[in-house]
């Protein structure tokens, strides 16, 4: 009896809390619906009269694009740049957990300072050394450099969890004739599985919500990313049209939302590390 | 051909830590040999110097007569079975065994053939379609084996392959692996056996020779017979044998070995020389009940089904004896003086500084 009155308790608090966590994003759907007029003159989150008005002006923006052109720009960075860190991490954290070659302890030591390092350190040298390449304005700057392991989260994330895996398989795999590429490939990557997915998922995040990094190196509105577009929006109109805005906002997060669904259950898995079970 | 040796072997870790001290041991073509020693003897390194698993920092591991020392694992004609089995977790059963000709580029309907007939032998064809996490321990074991046996190797290597097994299990999977190893030779298949173990049950019923170590050195490498019957120094006779072997501290003086106010009577003319301090070694299965000995209190007496053993205080010391239950109902109880009378065929002296069997 008691039991039940608690879980009645337990779970309208929960559904509270749940509901005050959600209601931006609820409210947001429901506000790309609506109105420009009716967003600030009513405050229910059902819209009187639903209208796709905002989808459908959103989606031609302001530009001589549509909307889909700045989706295919974040696609041409996010692509290369996921695929890029799920292979370069997973090479640079497996000679980091497998391997003993000289001066390791400091090398990795680097790897985790340069977590610590503030962004806003590295912005300047950085801009300079992609302009001196010549590769202002294009996507290169955005993802070559995690391509090549240079997010140091990544590869610790992937040190830590390797190092949870009993190297009992991989020897397995040398004496049946593996060399060290074949190992990682047919046997580490495999069991590396739910951390790779949690890389790939996070990278994918973030990159669809970077802003700075576009906003830098990116000057030309063909080459927007979503992120920037969004701000154009903004930018370009005199008075904002904030349902087209909402919309918009609405089909930016709808990616990432539905990717992390789809791999919800390897994410969760990946963060909590654990390694292989027995 | 491969047979195994070992020359000069040595391992020192990265540290600076010396686990494997310069051992030397041949390993004849087909042979089964154990490695046996308490834990941290260096066994399990010693073992992976000869897979290639781990780097080896002096001397030669040679099979077949070639020197493997830059060689890989893969290049080694070597076979391994783990201690907690290293099936890949992500691969069917089948898979896991086909994985290794796979990569040697073996055509598949030859590996198709070689699981089949490798799964025939071990019993594991209906666990073929299986993920290595829904078998039991046994079935994970006899996969492994089977990793092992599909492979053809010239050696195959065990590093305490039964100890995660119940004591049930263990003693068939004891069985089966001597049946297989005498079967492969029997088809005139090379399978040198090198084959670690803490267990010296194991030891004794599975190995045409056993390599007794300690601390990084070999202390004695023999069949289990002369292991047990002539145990060449003090650490082997207290390691092989259940119960343990009496070793009695206490000194020579003329034809007799003194304990305390007790001499006992020797033959010690066979002695190349007189230790200082002597160690009297007899298994408690030579003592009988007799008129003469060593004399002591019954301390306590174990009920083993078929035998009994009795504990008895000499002096300082406790010595045990084993003989068949039938045959104690006629004995004394706790607390009564008993004699103990040696089989004197089956006693040895040791010399307590260097630790040698003088008696041989
Ligand atoms: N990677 C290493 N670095 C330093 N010392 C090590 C390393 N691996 C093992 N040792 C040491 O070497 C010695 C031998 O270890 P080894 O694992 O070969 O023993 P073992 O005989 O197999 O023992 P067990 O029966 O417990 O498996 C031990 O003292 C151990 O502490
Ligand atoms: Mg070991």
């Amino acid at each position: 009896m008691n039991t039940s009155l608690g879980n009645v308790l337990r779970y309208t608090l929960l559904i509270a809390v749940g509901l005050i966590m959600l209601y931006p994003l609820i409210w947001l759907i429901g506000a790309s619906f609506k109105t420009n007029s009716e967003i600030f003159g009513n405050a229910s989150i059902l819209p009187e009269n639903p209208t796709l008005d905002g989808y459908i002006k959103g989606w031609e923006t302001s530009t001589p694009y549509t909307f889909g052109r700045f989706f295919w720009n974040s696609f041409l960075i996010i692509l290369p740049k996921t695929i890029g860190t799920a292979i370069s991490c997973a090479l640079v954290a497996y000679g980091f957990a497998r391997f003993d070659f000289p001066y390791k302890k400091i090398l990795f030591g680097t790897v985790i300072a340069t977590l610590l390092l503030p962004n806003v350190v590295t912005r300047i040298p950085q801009y300079i050394l992609f302009r001196d390449l010549g590769w202002l304005d294009t996507f290169l700057p955005l993802w070559v450099p995690s391509a090549l392991a240079g997010d140091a989260f990544f590869v610790f994330m992937l040190v830590q969890f390797l190092r949870a895996i009993p190297r009992d398989m991989e020897e397995a795999a040398r004496v049946d004739g593996a060399n060290s590429l074949q190992t990682l490939i047919f046997i580490v990557v495999p069991m590396l599985a739910p951390a790779l997915i949690s890389v790939c998922l996070f990278q994918f995040m973030w990159t669809m919500n970077d802003f700075l990094g576009p906003l830098i190196y990116i000057s030309s509105v063909d080459k927007y990313p979503v992120s920037l577009a969004l701000k154009l929006s903004i930018d370009t109109t005199e008075s904002f049209e904030w349902n087209r805005i909402l919309a918009m906002s609405v089909l930016t997060i709808l990616p990432a939302l539905i990717v992390f669904f789809l791999a919800q259950k390897h994410f969760i898995e990946g963060i909590s590390t654990g390694g292989v079970k027995g | 051909m491969a047979s195994v040796d070992l020359i000069n072997l040595e391992k020192t870790y990265g540290g600076g830590f010396r686990a494997v001290h310069g051992i030397n041991l041949n390993i004849a073509d087909g042979e089964f040999m154990v490695l046996v020693g308490p834990s941290g003897c260096a066994k399990s390194t010693t073992l992976r110097m000869v897979a290639g698993l781990e780097e080896i920092t002096g001397g030669e591991v040679r099979i077949g007569g070639k020197v493997v020392n830059s060689l890989s694992p893969g290049e080694r004609s070597i076979a391994m079975v783990f201690q907690n089995y290293a099936l890949y977790p992500h691969m069917k059963v089948r898979s896991n065994l086909a994985f290794g000709l796979k990569l040697a580029g073996v055509p598949k309907p030859e590996i198709r053939k070689a699981v089949d007939e490798v799964a025939a032998i071990l019993e594991i064809e209906p666990l073929l379609d299986r993920l290595p996490k829904q078998l039991s321990g046994g079935q994970a074991q006899r996969v492994a084996l089977g990793r092992a046996l599909i492979k053809k190797p010239g050696v195959f290597l065990f590093d305490e392959p039964l100890s995660n097994l119940d004591a049930k299990l263990r003693a068939s999977m004891r069985v089966r692996i001597t049946e297989l190893h005498k079967r492969l030779k029997t088809q005139g298949l090379s399978s040198t056996v090198l084959y670690v173990t803490h267990d010296q049950t194991e030891a004794m019923t599975m190995g045409d020779r056993i390599c007794v170590m300690q601390g990084g050195h070999i202390m004695q490498v023999a069949d289990p017979k002369t292991l047990y019957n002539r145990p060449a120094n003090l650490f082997v006779a207290g390691f092989i044998g259940m119960p343990e072997m009496n070793l009695i501290d206490g000194r020579l003086d003329g034809d007799a070995f003194v304990l305390g106010d007790q001499r006992l009577p020797l033959d010690l003319s066979r002695l190349p020389r007189r230790p200082a301090q002597a160690v009297l070694g007899v298994r408690p299965q030579n003592l009988t009940p007799g008129a003469t000995g060593l004399t002591g209190t019954l301390a306590h007496v174990e009920f083993m089904g078929h035998d009994v053993n009795l504990h008895v205080d000499i002096g300082p010391a406790r010595m045990v004896a084993t003989m068949p239950a039938a045959d104690f109902d006629r004995l004394d109880r706790a607390g009564d003086r008993v004699t103990l009378t040696p089989d004197p065929s089956a006693l040895h002296i040791f010399d307590k500084d260097s630790g040698d069997n003088l008696s041989l």
